[in-house]
């Protein structure tokens, strides 16, 4: 029993930094509307700057002074980051935000790496607070107590400055109508800097504060902003009591969770999630998104046409030239092509259920990754022939799809996100942990194509018709009629339904052969790699998916396709220099300021430009 | 005080603000008369900036306020009414007044809640009150009592007698005619000619974003046929 308690205290003292980063994303999104990927950057900058704050501070006065410092350092670094990459684009639609944000992800990585190095750091103890205090008997840590203490304290501030101050005031009436705020005299500007500000001051507490118990390292930006997901879905998106209820379920939750089911760690947190969301679809305190009530509505979609001749004569034209490419080209770059049309077909799919359907997936790697999975378990455990094991991936992708969909096409918008990316982390977690199966970060190797396959130029035409086959076949249902219905339901669900489309079947029907598609990528991927480890399903392959259509463009059907051909070539130049990721971030926020309608988009824009003044001029 | 000059404002590709010139003097109380559709909201929008003309020039006191964002406007002393109101649901009384509260400015009558409280009772009654648990008629008494909050210098109403209980409209009218008597210059959109003649000094009768006629009151009795032509009886 004392056992059980001591667990507990150790799991309320965790949620004391978990609370302060949720809290803070849980803050800029109500008002801003942006979900800032980037969160879990500041709270791995507070963390640093912690730690070189406290050592040329001394003493208890400069511990505690170093984490009051590195909140406000943070939250400048979080201005800054508001006024130069985010002011330029709140009109812009949700995924832009969301992609500039990831590309800040990738410039702070770099920056960190450049100034603290590539060692994890071991956070100094709290001075005065090293030992241990018994309660019931058993030794709980005197910083734990001391966390808990402080942990209420945060809240009561938190909840003060939100309903009592002025600012507060100005913050509830900005999440929920930012134009009237500004025709009452507010300047909205300032008033988002300051949010962010504040949001971003939050998680670098949050990062500091957790020193003594954990330190610093490179990949704590990424470890945390799932965990921080799960508790602000959980808590109701914009609720402060409901992040922290949630915080300390989680933290408690966990903390049993290693002592008792030491395997399933990761994967529990979104069980609970996903339990949680059944019953309670938008969190513990959670309020239902109504679609439109913040009154960004962009301009219409212009509809997509099947190609012209002389698109049709350029796309065939290019198939000749990829046909035709070995003849050509050395061993290498039948390989990259390879990875470009693999990428296309996992970038297609994304673009279809995200551009046609309107439904911005964050965990698509889950069905890439799955699908490979699922084809390279059969022939590792049962020697499964590969041609039935490569069968096999689209159709598990798309079964993985269809469970995974059941629970998330019921929610839209960002809780949509939310919970795709979350069922993605779980399918990680379970390839990653689940080692009996999975072999762990291991991978499975020795998983190559059949003998008739083998060589590169057949392997090559095989992943060739498959990948294009795929693309156009994503395509053709996109100009069917069930294409029309997903793409009446993105426009205007209400009237959609109203003209006898059940709109979320046939999102629910999308999302699976979305899947089943990526999973089709997958196949193509690990016998071609003869090899897959769990990074196939992390956070960062989804975003490699989101950016790539983004950057080819989202309201054009060649964007994906295009994008993905781009990020290739740029990434396979890119990863020979040694701060790449600070050079893609920075590449990333600029398409996003200076390119708003991604690559294919731009040049379109051009084109009509010219051809517009070329009939004035006649 | 406001010299609207020859502005053209467009929704997308539709023009709805044609060529449209008026001006707004110290103390009087204006009615922008029309019918639905006639571009009364988007004239109001116009000038706070909320819809940005592509042509013309607003000036209010001697500035160019084209271009300028909207709470640059608002801070210079324009206070805009919305028609949907758009009070903030999830925020009490108070603190929908608190959102609109700006420093005194020495050309315009100033409010506090107090007074604002004397002005609009029923706020009173339900100043702990949030703004979702409200009629219609109190939501709007809300929202103008929030922008003066602003300390403008000139109100723009925009429809205020819009779905609102005949009883209230009478209050609503005694309401403006206070205001007007505290000094503030107002401007109100109207379709409901009755009460804008109880109000207004001056009437200005646009149609298809155009204007049809400037004048008073007793202009506009004397051409029945106007009013036939452009306005709803």
């Amino acid at each position: 029993m004392a056992f059980l308690f001591a667990q507990f205290l150790t799991g309320l003292a965790n949620a004391a930094a978990l609370f302060l980063v949720a809290s803070g994303l849980s803050l800029i999104f109500g008002v801003t509307r942006i979900v800032n990927f980037a969160h879990g950057s500041f709270y791995m900058l507070g963390a640093f700057i912690g730690i070189y704050l406290m050592e040329i501070l001394p003493g208890a006065v400069g511990f505690w002074g170093a984490i009051l410092l590195t909140g406000i350092a943070v939250g400048l670094i979080g201005a800054f980051v508001e006024m130069v990459v985010l002011r330029p684009i709140y009109r812009a639609p949700e995924l832009f935000q969301l992609v500039a944000t990831f590309g800040v992800i990738l410039v702070i990585q770099d920056l960190a790496l450049m100034i603290w190095g590539a060692e994890d750091r071991l956070g100094p103890r709290a001075p005065g607070l090293r030992g241990v205090w018994r309660i019931f008997g058993e030794p709980v840590p005197k910083y734990d107590i001391i966390l808990i203490a402080i942990t209420p304290f945060i809240l009561f501030a938190l909840w003060y400055l939100i309903t009592k101050t002025r600012l507060g005031v100005l913050v509830r009436a900005a999440t929920q109508d930012r134009e009237m705020v500004g025709a009452l005299g507010v300047n909205q500007a300032w008033l988002f800097t300051g949010v962010f500000a504040l949001g971003s001051a939050l998680a670098g507490w949050g990062g500091a504060l957790q020193l003594p118990k954990g330190g610093a390292d490179l990949l704590m930006d990424f470890n945390i902003i799932g965990a921080v997901f799960v508790v602000v879905v959980i808590g109701g998106m914009g609720s402060l009591p409901g992040a922290f209820i949630a915080s300390v379920l989680i933290s408690v939750l966990n903390v049993f969770g290693v002592t008792y089911l030491p395997q399933s760690t990761l994967v529990l947190m979104f069980v609970v999630m996903a339990v949680v969301l059944i019953i309670r679809p938008y969190g513990l305190l959670g309020r239902e998104e109504v679609a439109g009530e913040h009154g960004q509505v962009g301009a219409p979609e212009t509809p997509i046409r099947p190609y012209g001749p002389m698109g049709q004569a350029l796309i065939a034209a290019l198939l000749l030239g990829l046909a035709l490419l070995p003849l050509f080209v050395d061993q290498f770059m039948l390989i990259l092509t390879i990875d470009m049309v693999i990428f296309a077909l996992f970038a297609a799919s994304l673009h279809f259920i995200l551009g046609s359907g309107g439904l911005v997936s964050f965990g698509h790697a889950a069905f890439f990754g799955g699908g490979a999975y699922a084809a390279a378990l059969l022939v590792f455990h049962t020697d499964t022939p590969m041609e039935l094991a490569f069968l096999f991936a689209p159709l598990a992708a798309g079964l993985l799809a269809l469970g995974i969909g059941w629970f998330c096409i019921r929610l839209t918008g960002v809780y949509f996100a939310m919970l795709t990316l979350a069922f993605s982390q779980l399918v990680w977690s379970l390839a990653f942990q689940w080692r009996a199966v999975t072999r762990g970060d291991d991978g499975l190797v020795n998983i190559w194509p059949s003998e008739w396959l083998s060589g590169t130029e057949t392997y090559y035409y095989f992943a060739l018709i498959l990948g294009v086959g795929g693309i156009l076949f994503l395509r053709h249902v996109i100009h069917s009629p069930f294409g029309y219905a997903l793409r009446a339901g993105r426009d205007s669900p209400r009237q959609a339904e109203a003209t006898g489309i059940d709109v979320k079947r046939v999102q629910f029907v999308a999302f699976a052969l979305a899947g089943a598609m990526a999973g089709l990528a997958g196949g193509i991927f690990v016998f071609a790699k003869g090899s897959v480890f769990p990074t196939e399903l992390e956070i960062a392959k989804s975003f490699d998916a989101l950016i790539v259509v983004f950057l080819g463009g989202v309201k054009t059907l060649a964007g994906g396709v295009v994008g993905a051909g781009f990020m290739t070539v740029v990434e396979d130049w890119l990863t020979r220099l040694e701060y790449w990721r600070l050079l893609l971030g920075l590449v990333i926020i600029a398409v996003v300021i200076v390119m708003p309608e991604g690559i294919v988009g731009t040049l379109r824009t051009l084109w009509r430009r010219i051809r517009n003044t070329d009939e004035e001029t006649v | 005080m406001l010299s609207v000059e020859r502005i053209h404002s467009y929704y997308g590709k539709a023009h709805i603000l044609n060529d449209l010139s008026f001006e707004v003097r110290r103390g009087e109380v204006v009615a922008l008369l029309g019918r639905n559709g006639a571009g009364k909201s988007t004239t109001m929008k116009s000038v706070m900036q909320l819809v940005r003309p592509k042509q013309g020039q607003v000036v209010f006191q001697g500035e160019n306020l084209i271009g300028q964002p909207a709470f640059r406007v608002a801070k210079d002393g324009i206070g805009y009414v919305p028609e949907d109101r758009r009070i903030f649901t999830d925020l009490t009384v108070i603190e929908n007044l608190e959102v609109g509260r700006q420093p005194r400015r020495q050309d315009a009558p100033h409010w506090t809640v107090e007074q604002l409280f004397e002005i609009f009772p029923n706020l009173s009654e339900r100043r702990a009150n949030r703004g979702k648990h409200m009629s219609g008629g109190e939501q709007q008494m809300l929202t103008i009592a929030r922008t003066l909050m602003g300390n403008p210098s000139l109100l723009l109403l925009d429809e205020p007698s819009e779905g609102i209980a005949p009883v209230i409209v009478e209050q609503m009218a005694a309401t403006i005619l206070k205001l007007k008597a505290e000094g503030l210059t107002v401007m109100i959109s109207e379709q409901n000619l009755h009460f804008a003649r109880a109000v207004a000094d001056r009437a200005i009768i646009i149609e298809g974003g155009e204007k049809k006629f400037d004048g008073s009151f007793k202009e506009l009795e004397a051409h029945p046929e106007i009013r036939d032509a452009y306005l709803s009886v």
